[in-house]
């Protein structure tokens, strides 16, 4: 539903202040009389701490205090949960262990937080963080998702007396009986590692608390600043009206800035409490490989039970996931993974397990895919390895056991992150396929083109893959919208921006309805004292959810409007059009009124104030979903493999992709063109390269390579539209699409480069010296 | 402590002169002692390429150097270039072609790329894609930023030819 505005590929409205460095960042915040906040941590994986003695580095001189677990008093205890564990699934352990501030009796990873420094600069804070010394008593660490659960593994937390964070059972239908009356079941071990998010700008936080109003403001690179609000007021006891917290441009979030209550948020504004000063953090690239959450390492093992000609009859899944020293996030991923594994086909039987292992590594929170990449890896390989036995096209059994559009909203059955037993709402999953496959041209290249490259000694495959996105989940947003006696417009929403182009899209939504240029829309996102009410900006949820609120606003803004308007014109609503910041009525366009004068007289003066008049041309509206709208697509890729060095380099990558509504097709395709730069980090560049001692062995961009511009190629995208009936504006979520299903891809085209060794890839990351290794292995078999 | 130096650079046409630790990056010297907070920090061991600026008209990381390094040297930021109301042609191409989506590694490309942009009128993809490699962008995949530079190698020619 493309209008004047929403659904046109405008300019964005941030980008002047981005692009002249005019663009405030949480390291950009310089107050009067600032200290400099730095961390000590722990250099072992696991061990006891025996004793802390930070003398030497209070008496540096520039040093204000310092600070350790025993210092905190009442503030030190394990923050409350992200999200909860799902309600509405029988049989769910969940054992509790969150994030502390500091750590107080035992370290359980590299780069925990054992003490921190407070001084007049960074440099020197640093300096005397070091003159910290520590005694510790190192355990052996636990890294092994398998090992962990066995017997005699040490354990993370004594009292629990298992490294099980969680067990998690659920089945639609009955597998048992789907594999007995099976004419086929393949089966596939799946490993994939973990990568980091790697915004380029790292966390930080600026506090201050002001003691004359008594206030706290907080600067954060956060992705939920009024949940942060929320939880800062409860942990430090003050109100929440006492706490502004402000996400101002953040540089990248993809997930890990959302996790709520991290250590630094609570020690950085209750240092500033502490001393009456602004007390800022920023989180260098070192601390952030060993401090800032990560996502991606799960075992499955998996089958898929089949007729002969290709219908599958059930799927069994059963995984374990690995979740870190903590549990924070609770169970978000590995519902994700649940709900995502069957993606866009229809699965009668299907049992889905996990367990969750306590490691000592960094948390595990949702990561741009966020536990979808691997459930779509997962159903991706089983569907491939099936094709390959029954000998089938790989998109021909694809199609045939996919959700029909006539088939919508389909059940599966099984519950996912938003605690509802999942739905997918509305789509053309066929539709995309072909799609996908018309731009590749799958038929000319496998009858045509790689038989000649393969002639000319090229070893070039093809690899499609296809993929749903949960997204737009609840519980709900807001957003407040007012005409200012200028004419401008003001409007403001709870959710932060990370670069999603929010100052934009909202406006175009807002500027739909009121007939205003969207120039003249001003957003504020991620304010506390701007909009005090939401969740966060997280789970592909900004524009679906908040740009729902922000229409559901701007109708009851435009809906004042009118009324007024239509006593002052002496003309029926219905005949006044909004254009141009006038109402106008339509047949007599000089009778008008400019909404600058409306917002005037919407302000009444004294004596012209009727009983029950709410002043101004203001609304405040709310969208919650009754579940997520499911967003899908289809990619496609062609890779040509080395055969000397095994580097992979993608010749071509096409994506057909539907998220229903487009607000800003710009702004759409750069979501898409960034999920697939991470999608193709997870696929070849990108693993955290752990030791047995939980060292990490690659902490810096030297070593974990990231793609760069070189390494990726252009992508091509069609778009297909498929309104969700699940909010009025038809909108689904995109922000993860790209990520989702490029691993699958990848891997199924350097096998089908590689087509002499007859490879079943079941991992990623890959890199040329893995599969190089996997292709020796392969040779020597 | 060692003793302060004195560093006297000129950045953005405006000289300056502080007295600092000679250990302060030179990064730290831009952003926190003159205050042009444009110029970004991503990495700080020189491989992102954000906190890129050009000394005496060439590419640094400026998380690479220290500030007295700059002594007697002169330095443009991202605060050089355009103005809100009149971007220069590199920034209006950037903000046409989409090249930027956070905006936090946008100052260290378009500061590495400047030079680049100038002295090429029609670059190829593959050239464009060389030019950008030492800097990481995690939102764009990149490709919007190729077509941003390859927008304003055009944009500045054809001002040039204009001038002419």
């Amino acid at each position: 539903m493309a209008g004047k505005y929403l659904g046109q590929r405008l300019k964005r409205n941030e980008d002047p202040r981005l692009l002249t460095g005019q663009a405030l960042f949480v390291d950009d915040v310089q107050l009067p009389g600032m200290l400099h906040a730095a961390f000590l941590r722990s250099d072992y994986a696991h061990a006891w701490i025996k004793s802390i003695d930070p003398s030497a580095a209070r008496q540096h001189p520039g040093v204000v205090a310092v600070y350790t677990a025993a210092d905190l008093g009442k503030i030190w205890k394990p923050g409350p949960l992200n999200v909860p564990p799902p309600s509405g699934i029988p049989g769910v352990v969940f054992n509790q262990r969150t994030q502390v501030p500091m750590a107080k009796d035992k370290v359980r990873h590299q780069g925990e937080a054992v003490a921190v420094v407070i001084a007049e600069s960074r440099y020197i804070a640093e300096d005397a963080a070091a003159e910290i010394v520590v005694d510790y008593e190192p355990l052996e660490a636990v890294i092994d998702l398998e090992k962990a659960l066995g017997e005699g593994s040490p354990l993370l937390y004594e009292d629990l007396g298992t490294n099980l964070a969680s067990f998690v059972h659920q089945e639609n239908g009955s597998y048992a009986e789907a594999a007995a009356r099976a004419d086929l079941i393949v089966k596939t071990h799946i490993v994939m590692e973990r990568g980091t998010a790697a915004a380029l700008e790292n966390r930080g936080y600026v506090a201050s608390w002001d003691n004359k109003s008594q206030s706290l403001t907080m600067w954060a690179t956060t992705q939920g600043p009024i949940a942060l609000r929320n939880g800062l007021a409860t942990i430090l006891g003050l109100s929440e009206h006492q706490i502004r917290v402000i996400a101002p441009f953040v540089g990248g979030g993809f997930g890990p800035k959302i996790l709520l209550y991290q250590p630094e948020e609570i020690v950085v504004s209750w240092a500033s409490l502490q001393l009456g000063r602004p007390v800022k953090w920023i989180e260098d690239r070192q601390e952030n490989f060993g401090d800032t959450s990560q996502e991606r390492r799960q075992i499955h093992e998996a089958e898929m039970a089949l007729t002969r000609d290709g219908k599958i009859l059930g799927v069994k899944d059963v995984f374990i996931h690995d979740t870190g020293a903590y549990n924070s996030y609770a169970l978000t991923i590995p519902l994700n993974t649940q709900t995502h594994t069957t993606g866009p086909y229809k699965v009668a039987n299907y049992l889905t397990e996990y367990r969750v292992v306590f490691t000592n590594r960094i948390l595990v929170t949702p990561l741009r895919g966020a536990g979808r990449t691997y459930g779509t890896f997962v159903m991706e390989r089983l569907m491939d390895k099936a094709a390959k036995r029954l000998g089938m096209d790989r998109t021909e059994i694809r199609r045939m056991n996919m959700i029909q559009p006539d088939e919508f909203p389909y059940k599966t059955g099984i519950v996912g992150q938003d605690f509802a037993k999942n739905v997918l709402d509305s789509g053309n999953y066929p539709a995309a396929l072909d799609k996908a496959k018309e731009m590749i041209g799958y038929e000319a290249f496998l009858k045509e083109e790689q038989p000649r490259l393969r002639a000319e000694g090229k070893h070039v495959g093809l690899g499609i893959s296809f993929f749903t996105e949960g997204s737009g989940v609840g519980p709900y947003e807001g957003a407040r919208i007012t005409v200012e006696a200028s004419g401008k417009v003001n409007l403001s929403t709870g959710v932060g921006t990370q670069g999603q182009g929010h100052f934009t899209s909202f406006a175009q939504v807002a500027a739909e309805q009121l007939g205003v240029d969207p120039k003249n829309i001003f957003v504020t996102t991620g304010d506390t004292e701007a909009f005090h009410w939401g969740a966060g900006t997280f789970a592909s949820r900004g524009a679906t959810v908040a740009g729902s609120a922000v229409n559901a606003a701007a109708l009851l803004v435009r809906q004042k409007i009118l009324k007024m308007a239509s006593k002052i014109l002496e003309a029926p609503e219905e005949e006044l059009e909004l254009a141009d910041g006038m109402v106008r009525v339509a047949d007599i366009p000089s009778r008008c009124i400019s909404l600058a004068e409306l917002a005037v007289k919407a302000n009444p003066s004294r004596g012209a104030v009727e009983p029950g008049t709410e002043p101004g041309l203001e609304a405040t509206a709310y969208f919650g979903p009754p579940y997520g709208a499911t967003a899908y697509g289809c990619c496609a890729m062609i890779v040509e493999v080395d055969p000397d060095t095994f580097n992979a380099r993608i010749q071509r990558l096409v994506m057909a992709h539907d998220c229903g509504t487009v607000l800003n097709p710009m702004i759409l395709e750069g979501q898409i063109h960034g999920g697939v730069g991470l999608g193709l980090g997870n696929s070849f560049f990108e693993k955290l390269e752990m030791d047995d001692n939980g060292q990490l062995q690659n902490a810096s961009f030297m070593d974990y390579l990231i793609p760069r511009a070189s390494d990726l190629p252009p992508i091509e995208i069609a778009h297909l539209h498929t309104p969700s009936p699940l909010n009025p504006l038809g909108i689904k979520g995109v922000g993860e699409a790209g990520a989702i299903p490029i691993p699958p891809a990848f891997v199924q085209a350097v096998e089908d480069a590689l087509p002499e060794y007859n490879l079943e890839i079941s991992e990623a990351p890959l890199s040329p010296n893995r599969l190089f290794q996997i292709v020796q292995a392969a040779k020597q078999a | 402590m060692s003793e302060l130096v004195k560093v006297q650079v000129t950045v953005n046409g405006t000289r300056y002169e502080h007295t600092v630790e000679p250990r302060m990056l030179l990064v730290d010297f831009i952003r926190h002692e003159l205050g042009l907070t444009g110029t970004h920090v991503g990495c700080e061991h020189g491989v992102c390429g954000t906190c890129t600026i050009l000394l005496d008209g060439k590419p640094v990381r400026s998380c690479l150097l220290f500030a007295p390094q700059a002594n007697g040297h002169e330095i443009r930021t991202i605060e050089g270039l355009g103005t809100m109301d009149n971007l220069h042609p590199i920034q209006e191409a950037f903000r046409e072609a989409h090249g930027l989506q956070c905006g936090f590694c946008t100052p260290g490309v378009i500061m590495s790329v400047l030079p680049f942009v100038e002295q090429n009128a029609n670059p190829t993809e593959e050239e464009v894609r060389e030019a950008l490699d030492g800097n990481l962008c995690r939102c764009t995949g990149y490709q919007n930023i190729v077509q941003a530079v390859q927008l304003a190698s055009e944009m500045v020619a054809s001002r040039k030819a204009e001038a002419r």
